[in-house]
């Protein structure tokens, strides 16, 4: 298996695009990705998307986007696995360059998400849930997530102002993105005392519905030495795991297996233990869910998640700073563009190009991605080299 | 989605409750499956699910998918059975205030939606607390 790098990133806004449909965004940020690797050309095209049936109304996207963006007739794929599609866009992608299938690989990420109604919008999205266990009694996403919220606290201990800290937190950071699609600040009150969805989650626990694309280049990285342009990101871990998607069927509701699972083989395949992560982006899709998570990628123990962030342990100038980019709360929530737009975050950072919110002394970062309430995740594991 | 094949098929599971027990491990599958992810038996003895629980997770639907609309708020929980199983359902005649994890309930035959997208009515269990 070949050594596999990043040389090219590129992202659209995240936000309520009109003027874009599901083609131009994606196309904008794959433009944008070639153009920062200095290539014209690609080998082969996979793309994240969650529902562009349901969303766009229109399937057969990988050779669509593949001409779309002048490289007909190279292979095009759409690959889904609910929210974290773009995470395995890039794993998929990562497979053919280790192999020896291709070179130069585009992996993207997209998703039109306000071309429908809210109505239409929930109904999409709900189609990653159990439909005849889940959904067809009702439960809608924040629902799943606030079963996990309710259990959380009833065993740990976990206090509802720990829940709006993540969003708090994760607004903060976004403030200083500009691509984000929410760039205001919140407190921990307004998060209490906003609209309720699902007890105890009310909307500003809840990441938007947005439209954007993300799009990474990658080749094998004996090829990125030779470019030579711009800190060289490798790839040092890259593992995807699945579980039960119906949330009560798991023998634990407050614990992410999936992640944990992708996460031990991303650890084993760089050869590092969590503390030697510098930061993370996370799929903080739901505050509970940035809880939950940190516990399931050992950065802290079984029920400590709340406590780490109230603490700070997360913040931007925490011990470990999650979701330097605003996160999925912040930014905005193009679910098939989400996996991809965590590796931008992460290659920005590592390059020391992040501006204002830029971590300091960062050479190693951890992006998770996750699907449904968990019934699956892909973890990798970026180093600058 | 709902329409008549699905809500046919799915009869045994939401009318009368029907799981399968491995007959190899005792495992419980609801709803049933082909094989058994603990032993990788293929092979299962019908068996049907207690009629009592406890909430162990809960949650008030405020903002409700379509076909559920008019029920906002609803109450919802994931109930375990006396058997041990675990069941994701609405709890029916209860109060949000009421909802606690440790609450007995007592599973029922209720209305699920009002109508699916082909005119269908999707009946089901729902969990109610025990009185």
């Amino acid at each position: 298996m070949r050594d596999v790098a990043i040389i090219g990133i590129g992202m659209t806004d995240f936000g309520e695009l009109w003027n874009d449909s599901l083609r131009d965004l994606f196309v904008k940020a794959a433009l944008e990705a070639m153009d920062d690797a200095g290539v014209d050309h690609i080998d082969g095209l996979v793309a994240g998307c969650m529902s562009p049936g349901l969303f766009a109304g229109q399937e057969h996207i990988g050779s669509l986007l593949a001409d779309y963006l002048g490289q007909a007739p190279i292979p095009g794929v759409r690959v889904e696995s609910a929210c974290a599609s773009g995470g395995m866009a890039l794993r998929t992608g990562i497979a053919y360059v280790a192999s020896g299938m291709h070179d130069v690989v585009l992996c993207g990420g997209a998703e039109k998400m306000t071309d429908v109604s809210g109505a239409q919008a929930t109904y999409a999205l709900a189609t990653a849930a159990d439909q005849d266990m889940e959904a067809f009694h009702g439960a809608t996403f924040p629902g799943l997530y606030a079963l996990m919220a309710t259990a959380h606290m009833h065993k740990y201990g976990t206090r509802r102002e720990d829940l709006a800290q993540v969003a708090v937190k994760n607004h903060d950071n976004g403030m200083l993105n500009p691509h984000a699609q929410y760039r205001m600040k919140i407190t921990v009150d307004q998060v209490i005392n906003s609209v309720k969805v699902a007890d105890p989650l009310n909307i500003l626990d809840c990441s938007p519905i947005t439209d954007g694309a993300a799009a990474v280049i990658i080749c094998p990285l004996e090829m990125a030495k030779k470019l030579k342009k711009k800190p060289i990101v490798k790839i040092t871990g890259s593992a995807h795991a699945t579980d039960t998607i119906a949330l009560h069927q798991r023998a634990d509701m407050t614990w992410l297996k999936s992640t944990a699972d992708a996460a031990a083989q991303a650890y084993k395949q760089a050869g590092v233990k969590p503390s030697q992560i510098d930061f993370a982006e996370v799929h903080d899709c739901f505050t509970i869910a940035e809880i939950c998570v940190l516990e399931a990628l050992g950065v802290v123990k079984k029920g400590q998640g709340g406590k780490a962030t109230r603490e700070g342990l997360t913040a931007r100038d925490g011990k470990f700073p999650v979701n330097p980019s605003g996160g999925l709360k912040s930014k905005g929530h193009p679910v098939g563009a989400t996996g991809i737009a965590q590796i931008h975050e992460i290659v920005t950072q590592l390059r020391g190009d992040a501006g204002k919110r830029q971590l300091k002394g960062v050479k190693r970062g951890l992006a998770q991605n996750m699907g449904g309430s968990g019934g699956s995740a892909v973890v990798h594991i970026l180093e600058v080299l | 989605m709902l329409t008549p094949a699905i809500v046919r098929r799915n009869t045994p599971q939401r009318y009368r409750m029907e799981a399968a027990k491995c007959a190899k491990c005792g495992k419980v599958f609801f709803p049933p499956r082909l094989i058994c992810d603990a032993c990788k038996s293929r092979t299962f003895k019908p068996y049907t699910l207690p009629q009592e629980g406890t909430v162990v997770s809960h949650t008030v639907i405020r903002t409700a998918p379509r076909g559920f609309g008019d029920e906002a708020p609803y109450c919802m929980g994931i109930v375990e059975l006396t058997d041990g199983t675990r069941i994701l359902c609405q709890i029916a005649d209860c109060e949000p205030e009421r909802l606690e994890i440790g609450l007995k309930v007592a599973i029922e035959f209720r209305k699920i939606q009002e109508a699916g997208e082909s005119g269908v009515i999707a009946y089901g269990y729902k969990a109610v607390p025990e009185r």
